[in-house]
């Protein structure tokens, strides 16, 4: 810092002027943090407008460029096997191994190659060193039960003419034991897919149809597929004790009865490297008005897959098959006044814009606008969570794009003909995605991985909504520069009148000793942080409590949180207890660094999950600028403080976690069904797919809310 | 006198007729003379055959070979007569002692279409291309020399084999590839794509090229519409010849082809006649009949042959007892018909295979003319089931892990049922154990860790030196050389399923090494899995006609049973490529901040600047006096010094102001009327 002293005689040294730029943003902190944050919401605001139009940006994709050959006959193959399979869960109790066996059957008289692939369902253990790492190093344990196991089955056609280096893998979740028939609609479309593939000429990829065994769940069976494509043990121990239990009832259908065509193996069926990955599940949730597809992309922590796969998806659905499609969104039956005050006052400005020049395109419908921001809004929520939204998660942990795509039939009649069309459409889609990607040479690169959706066919990239972030983290150093200068009452030479100036004979130690203020402070922020470490790790333990409720595990975790709070501090030392506490610049001390961590945390986690460290600086950003102490305000009792101090309480209450999970849950769900149990779940199921919000929420999010509330009570 | 000129008349005539005697004597001698001839010194000689076989699956495999041989001592000079002049010429300029060129597509199927007879296991070639050539040059011009030979080759084939050229892409296997010939080098190019312009150049060679022979059955949609077509072109030269070898060249090119016969294959799928093969005919899956022998040709055959898992089973279904497979009535009675009447039919002789033995039938083409073509057909009469005879162990090659850090390269060997005879001969003589040889090539940018081999055996980890009988690696040397490892793993006998792994790191790329589509990823090579104890033989009775054709005694040959894994695809880091664009820019940005402040520093001298400014205090310039006026109203203080009047500033801060917001207005109406 460029410190002069205010010597009347010598004039002064100009200082460089990145320098001079840097002391006045500091200078006028106050100003800069109002108008950036504001700016910050605003742009965020503003995203839906400034979306663009997706386009397919790798040439060689080529989405509907080539007629599609499904026909009537392969969805009479397809229904001919559902019926087989619906007339079985009807009569045995063992329905699952032989419907298995039927869809064995039905592939390799294809001429797919078939396995079957067993897998225990993973535990839901909490491993607090295991985030971030590898996804194949979940552990196997030792002693399964033999009644719990899933099998999945794996139809691989091989192409034609490829050199099979690389596959495209078709997945459809199928409870074995209780399905239902939007499920086994989803198998008929696949079958019938299937079965066209099998016979085409032009397949570059290989086809691999996983029929994922979901009674575990959807992600856990295809996740543990995966597991085993990838990272296959070679001591056989999990397949023989597996093989130990199945002893009964043998799944390998006998080589007198079985077709030469295919050949059902064994082993583990395999194909080259994955290529993209496909999740195919239909439910009955009736469209409105058409059939409707719903894209799920988001995989854990906020990863999404190339904007490419989701374009030829949403092209060939809607410019091909005439589906309807959706991407999740909130609030669709809420009507929110404000934010169709912001879309019209848009629609508005677009307008005048217009009539300015023709070529500024800017502004869209007012109704357009809500449901870009509704869309956005959940795009964030879901980035943010780091919960995969379907079992595409688990490809995309081996760097596979995948999505999956959830078709709904606009009635769920069972109506033959109705029904038909309904795969055929269904089924042509699915074929038209895997012809595009079977045209890929490369491996999908060209557009874009970090994106927002604002609707199926809107996208905003990392470039704008990078903006709205960096403008709302963007106050943070320099509010907490202006505060370490006030506190140190360092001179930069052009302070404002507001402080009054120091004397002037404050000596060289003092300045010194003032200077490593900021140490103590730093001492608090980082034991307060310590305290967030540990609050994160308590679920370990409370989870080895096998019956406890949730509620009664949250209440113990708050318990144990706050006693672990008190150790700390009856430790380390209470910074309540300091010597110089009363004096006026601790507090600001405390506030500088606290700001600086809250700085580093949301950068950190922007690089991380953008989403959390977008909705983590909405929340933490005001609350934090704003923090001061609430005892002179209060004394002061003027209007302005007044002011003040409701505006602090309303920021730190908002900002407490578990406050703001329940005022979401009120706002979305209605307010007679929160739970204090409910957090627990959530949080546990953060913690349960290695979510990093998880270690946001711990280690920057509720130390730094600590830190703002202390400096709120600090009695100064 | 009326009698003289008609005897004048008569001799000229006679003598015609004796000049035409005479040339229709010599036309008639000639080849007797000629013959004569090559029982002293041999001709060149072309024999052309085709064969086809059943597969299991449905599909008809056909084979075609061609052998072209050239007489080591040219007495022609450097010219020939059906041998291809441009071979004879590669043969001399590099002293190849044996060479041979692959060109694959698509993969062979080594569960369903055999992997345990000749064709399987010198035909199957891994996808793409695979050269391997010997040399009869001192040690070291055999790089020379393949280099060389690799931009012949690529000129003559129009493929890309010139890329074999860079010492990354080629190995020289010790031992485990072919055995102990010292000067061999071998490469791969799993990436080139096949098509009719390596095919044309290939008939070239061929005397009749595919004018006429059966070599006109290739039409090029039938052929590329194939499963599995791969051209290969083996070349011999013996230049002394002194085991009794027919000296000179022998050029072997084969061209295997898996085809589905056109038939109505949806509508007999679901007609529930699943098992039923489909009949086909030479016209039906080549669109092209014979219509005979290429006349150069010295024998030109086509035969059909039955797989011993097939005859085994036809055998099975022909109850009546009839114990001669071989005799004239098998073709006709069982399970098939046959719309040719074959001219003779060997059956195998082998009799350790318990499977049964092989049947061959043999049409000569010979007899066939345009008017009357040869179309050979084969209708099947009631539904038939049966396998290819697999390799001992099946083997597959897969990558493991995830990531752009690292992986590992499993190879898994796997028994195919071996309750046959094929394991017989290891478990008869005790102690004996199942020997393995693996060959694999590592591009250098896969970084393979030699030391990190695991092995397993029958799901039971092992330790290398336990199976490992002889391992001899060579690790790759980055932008110099790729990584060979080559061993020999002795199994014991009963092994069901054998693993090896090997870790690898991935490596980076400079940004103009990358190949164009780099984000497809990059190609390990097929790995060569060869099993010594076992050969490829078909051996039939001592037969004067098998011994004349070229391709039934190379079936003879006992060679160990090879095959190929597949090609591995490695996804490594691949860069932005616009990056170069972007780190160009910020470098210049970098760079001139740090001159721009380096020079900046270089140039100020700090106590003149004072001094100079102290000076400037009593004077205050004019511009000086605005600056610092302006900068004590950016920096909202009143101005220090003492000749400020307020009014002054303000009217500095209203004309800035004004300036500012015309430059707005003039921007602002420059952008309505021209933007």
């Amino acid at each position: 810092m460029a410190k002069t002293e205010t010597e009347k005689e010598t004039p002064k040294m100009k200082p460089r002027p990145i320098v001079r730029l840097g002391i006045f943003l500091i200078s006028h902190s106050f100003l800069v943090s109002v108008v950036c944050c504001t700016a910050g919401v605003l742009a965020l605001l503003l995203l839906p407008v400034l979306a663009k139009n997706t386009y397919i940006s790798e040439n060689a994709l080529m989405p509907g460029s080539a007629s599609s050959l499904l026909s009537n006959h392969d969805i009479a193959e397809a229904n001919r096997l559902v019926n087989e399979l619906s007339s079985l869960n009807l009569e045995r109790k063992d329905a699952g191994i032989e419907s298995q066996k039927i869809l064995a059957r039905y592939m390799s008289d294809l001429g797919a190659e078939v396995s079957y692939h067993k897998f225990h369902p993973p535990q839901n253990h909490f491993h607090p060193l295991h985030f971030f790492s590898s996804p194949h190093s979940g552990i196997i344990g030792e002693n399964f039960s033999c009644s719990s196991y899933g099998v999945n089955t794996v139809g691989i056609i091989r192409s034609p003419r490829g050199d099979g280096k690389e596959a495209i893998v078709l997945v459809t979740p199928y409870n074995f034991g209780r399905s239902d028939s939007s499920e086994t609609l989803s198998l008929s479309i696949a079958y019938s897919v299937f079965s066209l593939l099998s016979r085409v000429t032009w397949l570059a990829k290989d086809i691999i149809w996983l029929i994922a065994d979901s009674q575990y769940g959807e992600h856990e069976s295809v996740a543990a597929w995966l597991r085993d494509y990838h990272t296959p043990s070679f001591t056989g121990l999990v397949s023989l004790n597996a093989d130990a239990c199945v002893e009964g009832n043998n799944l390998y259908i006998s080589k007198d009865n079985s077709v030469v065509q295919g050949k059902i193996s064994d082993g583990f069926g395999r194909a080259g490297t994955m290529a993209a990955a496909l999740v195919l599940k239909v439910t009955d949730r009736n469209g409105l008005w058409d059939d409707t597809l719903s894209i799920y992309a988001e995989a854990s922590n906020g990863q999404m897959p190339n904007l490419d796969l989701i374009n030829i998806v949403n092209y060939l659905a809607v410019h091909r098959q005439g589906l309807h499609v959706q991407i999740q969104k909130f609030w669709s039956d809420l009507d929110l006044k404000w934010l169709e005050f912001l879309g019209k006052t848009f629609e508005l400005l677009g307008k005048v814009a217009r009539s300015l020049n023709p070529n500024w395109k800017f502004g869209i419908p007012a109704s357009d606008y809500i449901e870009g921001t509704t869309t956005l809004a959940s795009s964030l929520y879901y980035q943010a969570l780091g919960i995969p939204t379907g079992p595409h998660g688990a490809f995309r942990d081996f760097q596979v794009d995948a999505i999956t795509l959830e078709i709904s039939p606009r009635v769920s009649s069972n109506n033959k003909a109705r029904r038909n069309e309904f795969l055929l459409r269904g089924g042509r889609l699915i074929e038209g995605v895997i012809r595009s990607v079977n045209n890929l040479l490369e491996k999908f690169h060209q557009s874009f991985f970090l994106y927002l959706l604002t609707s199926p066919s809107k996208f905003v990239s990392v470039g704008v909504y990078m903006i709205a972030f960096a403008l709302l983290v963007a106050p943070l150093p320099l509010v907490a520069a202006s505060l370490y200068a006030d506190a140190n009452e360092l001179d930069f030479g052009m302070k404002n009148d507001k402080y009054t100036p120091m004397d002037t004979a404050s000596n060289e130690i003092n300045i010194t000793f003032r200077s490593w203020k900021w140490l103590s402070a730093a001492k608090e922020v980082f034991v307060v942080h310590i305290w967030g470490v540990i609050v994160l790790l308590l679920p370990y333990f409370i989870c080895q409590m096998r019956d406890w409720s949730p509620t009664t595990s949250f209440v113990s975790w708050v318990f144990l949180a706050m006693l672990s709070l008190l150790i700390l501090y009856l430790i380390l030392g209470s910074p309540f207890s300091h010597g110089y506490s009363l004096e006026k610049g601790e507090w600001a001390m405390l506030k500088s660094v606290t700001i600086s961590a809250i700085f580093i945390g949301l950068l950190l986690m922007s690089v991380v999950n953008f989403a959390t460290a977008e909705i983590g600086a909405l929340l933490m950003v005001p609350m934090s600028l704003m923090a001061q102490p609430l005892k002179p305000d209060i004394r002061a009792a003027s209007l302005r403080s007044f002011f003040r101090v409701i505006c602090n309480l309303v920021l730190g209450f908002v900002a407490f976690p578990p406050v703001t999970f329940f005022m979401l849950k009120g706002i979305f769900e209605g307010p007679d069904c929160i739970n204090l149990g409910d957090f627990w779940n959530w949080l546990e199921s953060l913690w349960a797919w290695n979510s990093a919000t998880y270690i946001y929420i711990g280690m920057v999010h509720l130390p730094c809310w600590v830190l703002c509330i202390h400096i709120l009570l600090h009695s100064c | 006198m009326s009698i003289r000129p008609i005897d004048v008349m008569a001799i000229p005539l006679k003598s015609t007729h004796f000049f035409i005697f005479l040339l229709l004597l010599s036309n008639i001698f000639t080849p007797i003379i000629s013959f004569g001839l090559t029982i002293e010194q041999e001709r060149e000689e072309f024999y052309e055959e085709l064969l086809l076989r059943p597969l299991p699956d449905r599909k008809v495999l056909a084979h075609f070979h061609f052998q072209s041989t050239a007489p080591s001592s040219n007495s022609n000079g450097r010219h020939h007569h059906l041998f291809p002049k441009a071979i004879s010429q590669l043969v001399q300029k590099f002293q190849i002692k044996e060479m041979e060129l692959s060109f694959t597509q698509g993969r062979w199927n080594y569960e369903l279409w055999g992997g345990f007879d000749p064709i399987s296991s010198s035909n199957a070639k891994p996808p793409g291309v695979e050269l391997w050539a010997v040399f009869d040059v001192p040690q070291d011009q055999v790089d020379a020399s393949w280099k060389n030979l690799t931009h012949t080759l690529s000129g003559l084939f129009c493929a890309s084999i010139n890329f074999l050229e860079s010492s990354t892409m080629y190995s020289a296997p010790q031992w485990s590839f072919r055995p102990a010939t010292g000067n061999i080098r071998y490469g791969m190019l799993p990436r080139e794509a096949v098509c009719t312009e390596n095919l044309t150049p290939w008939l070239k060679l061929l005397p009749c090229r595919d004018k006429d022979g059966l070599s006109a059955l290739m039409d090029r949609p039938s052929i590329y519409k194939s499963f599995y077509h791969s051209q290969r072109l083996h070349l011999t030269s013996n230049k002394s010849g002194p085991e009794g070898m027919n000296p000179g060249i022998i050029l072997e090119q084969t061209l295997t082809v898996v085809l589905q016969p056109n038939s109505q294959r949806t509508s007999m799928t679901y007609s529930g006649e699943k098992n039923v093969q489909p009949s086909w005919s030479l016209s039906s899956i080549f669109g092209r009949k014979v219509s005979g022998r290429c006349v150069l040709a010295k024998s030109s055959n086509v035969y059909l042959q039955l797989e011993r898992g097939l005859v085994a089973e036809l055998k099975k279904n022909k109850n009546n007892g009839v114990g001669n497979i071989a005799s004239e009535g098998f073709w006709s009675g069982t399970g098939f018909e046959l719309s040719v009447r074959p001219d003779k039919v060997f059956e195998e002789e082998n009799s350790s295979h318990r499977r049964g033995s092989s049947v061959l039938f043999e049409f000569s083409v010979d007899k066939y003319s345009d008017s009357q073509p040869f179309d050979l057909g084969l209708k099947w009469k009631f539904p038939v089931t049966w396998s290819s005879e697999p390799a001992p162990l099946h083997a597959s090659r897969f990558l493991m892990g995830s990531g752009n850090e690292r992986g590992a390269i499993a190879i898994l060997l796997k028994s195919a049922d071996l309750n046959d005879a094929s394991l017989g001969t290891c478990s008869s003589s005790n102690g004996y154990k199942f020997r393995v040889d693996v060959f694999q090539v590592v591009p250098w940018y896969v970084k393979v860790y030699y030391h990190t081999l695991q092995l397993f055996v029958n799901g039971q980890p092992k330790a290398v030196g336990d199976v490992i009988e002889k391992i001899h690696v060579s690790p790759s040397k980055d932008k110099i050389s790729p990584g060979v490892m080559e061993m020999v793993l002795q199994f014991p006998c009963d092994v069901k399923s054998a693993a090896l792994t090997l870790e690898f790191d991935k490596g980076f790329l400079h940004i103009d090494e990358y190949p164009p589509d780099a984000n497809q990823g990059f190609d390990i090579p097929s790995a060569a899995i060869s099993f010594p104890n076992f050969y490829t033989s078909l051996l039939f009775p001592g037969n004067c006609s098998v011994d004349k054709s070229p391709m039934l005694s190379k079936f003879q040959e006992k060679n160990p049973v090879l095959s190929y894994t597949e090609v591995l695809l490695v996804p490594l880091t691949t860069p932005d490529f616009s990056m170069p664009y972007n780190v160009i820019t910020i470098t210049c940005t970098v760079f001139a901040l740090y001159f721009g402040s380096l020079l900046n520093v270089l140039r100020r001298r700090v106590d003149e600047e004072e001094r100079l400014l102290k000076s400037k205090a009593g004077k205050t310039a004019p511009l000086s006096g605005l600056l610092s006026k302006l900068s004590a109203k950016l920096r909202g203080r009143p101005q220090e010094t003492p000749q400020s009047p307020s009014n002054s500033s303000s009217l500095i801060s209203s004309k800035l102001l004004l300036k500012v917001f015309l430059v707005a207005v003039l921007a602002v109406a420059w952008q309505y009327y021209f933007g």
